[in-house]
């Protein structure tokens, strides 16, 4: 008979390896509905994995990529693992990065065309106050009225959408775009445009950002009293109350650090690959950055590279229904998987595995 | 070094064979907004993608990919079936206008049609439908089968086309029902069959009883059977409603326009250009008429939907105001398309604003 037995303290073994187990049996499994898909597996397992790093005629184009589509994952991802350290569930993050967005492109279109290299600079700011201030929301609601921030943050996903419509269609629309949804487009104004920094790299300043914040979340957790703290306030909540630790800060720390991270994800996404605000801008980063902190296991640089993980199955998904004809759900499917298997393997980091033959049970 | 070269003869091999393929047939991509089978825009670009296969068979290799959100993915999407020796790529929603733009710029050698938009290139084409001269048949029908002389429209975003086709049928059911209103419903989406069912709800609540909608779903229709209602399909004839709710329909067709297009890459004869095309071209279809509809009136729409086709009759044909009451367009007066294109007004008589 097997039974699961509850370790004493969680295994530092598994918590490295369940990631890595995760990734291999969503492989097995992916390639498994792949082959029912009628392709070939190993074939579709390639093209999502190593062509878009390797490929002759594609990994040049699609190697930059990889860093444009990790770049706003990690940092809402950092942002969401300081709050989750803690037990604050902040699932609305795709809500403050759609704030993020509209309230720095309205900062600069309120400028246009003034051409200053202070209104780039400004407009991050305001990024990180929307999503700050969108966060601010369930942390009030939370501190003040004991409301569960789980759903007030993912209810606010919804009103930030339809802010986002309004705005694309009404008061930020392009008076130039003959009546036509979506702001003027960031890129044809240069100082602005959140371009490559370095030609051909897909570095632009919100890549940048995601690489200060992994340092600086580790520095925070690892180093600093406050991020002390907020992981005592997640492990023992009680602990933390009698050591004199308030709740009601580190709900704001937690929220508010998210919710800026998130809104300048939206700031520095708006301004470059994007473009513009438009009413499909909200791509699911807010949601999709949620697997990712939890595939990194909540440390900063796991998230880095979960970030580029996650990344690679987008682009190689992308190619693998280009090239193979996939269909794209099933793509969806696969990344689904990645992190059903995590949450399933993780149970090995808190519990063993004992074969209880000659005890009755 | 046995090894390598083999790998090496046999990477150039699949290269050869890749560029040899590429070379002969023409390879045509598409990429779509939604999954191919969201019953709307979608899956009406997806199928008349695959009726222009059936029609060249082999001919041409056809590239397909869904779900492709607008914005920074698209263009990545658009980059990648550049690279992948794409010789036309067809861009189906309207958010691909700058991503199609901006590739390309990049890609001077590949071919680009864009739905719905205005911006076009030396090869970049744009083409999309006078849905509004639907709209003129379906709104005369909503106006000669309303009882309560009040027809409700689920409308998605506040964009000219929209608008457009609330001020066709506003117009048309006037036409056949002088004492007609109009409400709108604006839930800013093109598919979510909860919303549609909820705003088909709101709109017969308030004492519509004939819906027109300009969402992709059949959720109105199925609220509407339940109530007794009528209404129409969108963008596919959604023949399961017939003969009741639905009365007729406006159905997307892109194949002869993707057939055109793909045989002008063949011919080496394309050329950018930008199509506005409606019934006469066969982009607008108008689904056969079904339900209690009085003979009349049947013979009234079916020569309407003639003397459209045959560019005899205009929808925006003056006298016509604006909502505020300033004069549009005087007696006899057609729109021009540039007006059309832009439409940012209500015409006298509907009632409500456009929402900013």
């Amino acid at each position: 008979m097997i039974r699961l037995e509850k370790r004493p303290n969680p295994s530092r073994l598994w918590t490295g390896l369940t990631p890595i187990l995760a990734v291999l049996l969503t492989m097995v499994v992916g390639g498994f509905m792949f082959a029912l898909l009628g392709k070939p597996p190993l074939e579709a397992i390639r093209t999502i994995f190593w062509d878009p790093l390797f490929h002759p005629q594609f990994a040049g184009y699609s190697r930059p990529q990889l860093l444009v589509k990790a770049g706003p994952l990690i940092l809402i991802a950092i942002g969401l693992s300081v709050g989750f350290r803690a037990g604050i569930w902040n699932i609305g993050a795709e809500g403050q990065y759609i704030m993020g967005a509209v309230c720095g492109a309205a900062v600069g279109l309120a400028f246009y065309p003034a051409e200053t290299v202070l209104l780039f600079p400004l407009m991050v700011i305001a990024g990180a106050l929307g999503g700050w201030a969108w966060a601010m929301i369930p942390a009030f609601l939370k501190t003040r009225f004991g409301t569960n921030e789980i759903l007030v943050s993912l209810m606010l996903v919804y009103v930030a959408e339809n802010i986002l419509a309004s705005a694309s269609a009404g008061w930020l629309r392009n008076p130039e775009g003959m009546g036509f949804p979506g702001s003027r487009n960031f890129k044809q104004w240069a100082s602005v445009y959140n371009d490559e920094l370095v030609i051909n790299t897909g570095m632009h300043w919100g890549v940048v950002a995601a690489f200060i914040a992994v340092i600086a979340a580790y520095v925070l957790m690892a180093r600093h009293i406050q991020g002390f703290n907020i992981r005592l306030t997640g492990e023992a909540p009680r602990a933390a109350k009698f050591s004199g630790v308030s709740p009601a800060r580190i709900i704001f720390l937690c929220l508010g650090i998210s919710g800026a991270l998130a809104g300048m994800a939206g700031l520095f996404e708006v301004t470059g690959p994007a473009g513009q605000i438009s009413i499909d801008f909200g791509s699911g980063y807010g949601f999709t950055a949620i697997i990712v902190a939890f595939l990194g296991r909540l440390n900063p640089f796991g998230i880095l590279l979960a970030g580029l993980l996650m990344a690679l199955t987008y682009i190689g998904g992308e190619l693998a229904q280009l090239m193979l004809g996939l269909p794209g759900a099933s793509i969806q499917l696969f990344q689904g998987m990645l992190l059903f298997f995590l949450l399933a393997t993780d149970v090995f980091t808190n519990y063993r595995i004992r074969l209880t033959g000659r005890e009755v049970a | 070094m046995k090894r390598r070269t083999l790998l090496a003869s046999a990477a150039a091999l699949s290269l050869a064979a890749g560029a040899a393929f590429a070379q002969d047939v023409p390879k045509i991509g598409f990429v779509y907004v939604g999954p191919v089978n969201d019953g709307g825009w979608s899956q009406h670009h997806h199928e008349s993608a695959m009726k222009m296969k059936e029609h060249f068979g082999d001919a041409i290799e056809l590239i397909e990919q869904e779900s492709v959100p607008e914005g920074a993915d698209a263009e990545r999407v658009l980059t990648q079936m550049a690279l992948s020796g794409a010789d036309l790529i067809f861009t189906t929603s309207f958010g691909y206008m700058d991503p199609t733009i901006n590739v390309a710029a990049k890609f001077p050698d590949v071919k680009f049609e864009h739905a719905t938009g205005y911006k076009t290139a030396e090869n970049v084409s744009v083409y999309s439908a006078r849905f509004y001269e639907g709209r003129a048949i379906t709104g005369y029908l909503a106006g000669a089968m309303t009882e309560t002389n009040k027809i409700g429209y689920i409308a998605s975003f506040p964009i000219p086309e929209v608008i457009r086709g609330i001020n066709s049928s506003y117009i048309h059911a006037k036409q056949a029902n002088p004492d007609v209103e109009i409400a709108v419903v604006w839930i800013s989406t093109w598919f979510d069959p909860a919303k549609e069912a909820d705003a088909t709800q709101a709109l017969l609540d308030q004492g519509a009883d004939v819906v027109l909608a300009h969402t992709d779903s059949t959720a109105p229709l199925a609220v509407l059977e339940k109530a007794g209602a009528y209404g129409f399909g969108q963008a596919a004839d959604m023949a399961e409603y017939k003969p009741e709710p639905r009365l007729s329909s406006i159905i997307d067709d892109w194949a002869p326009y993707y057939i055109e297009r793909v045989q002008a890459v063949i011919d080496g004869s394309w050329e950018s250009v930008n199509t506005w095309d409606g019934i006469g071209a066969g982009m607008v279809g108008i689904g056969e008429f079904t339900g209690p509809i009085p003979d009349d009136v049947v013979a009234t729409v079916t020569q309407m939907k003639e003397d459209i086709a045959a560019g005899d009759y205009h929808p925006f044909t003056g006298p016509l105001n604006k909502q505020d009451g300033s004069a549009w367009l005087a007696e006899g007066e057609v729109a021009d398309d540039g007006t059309l294109a832009g439409m940012d007004f209500y015409v006298e008589g509907v009632t409500g604003s456009i929402p900013n």
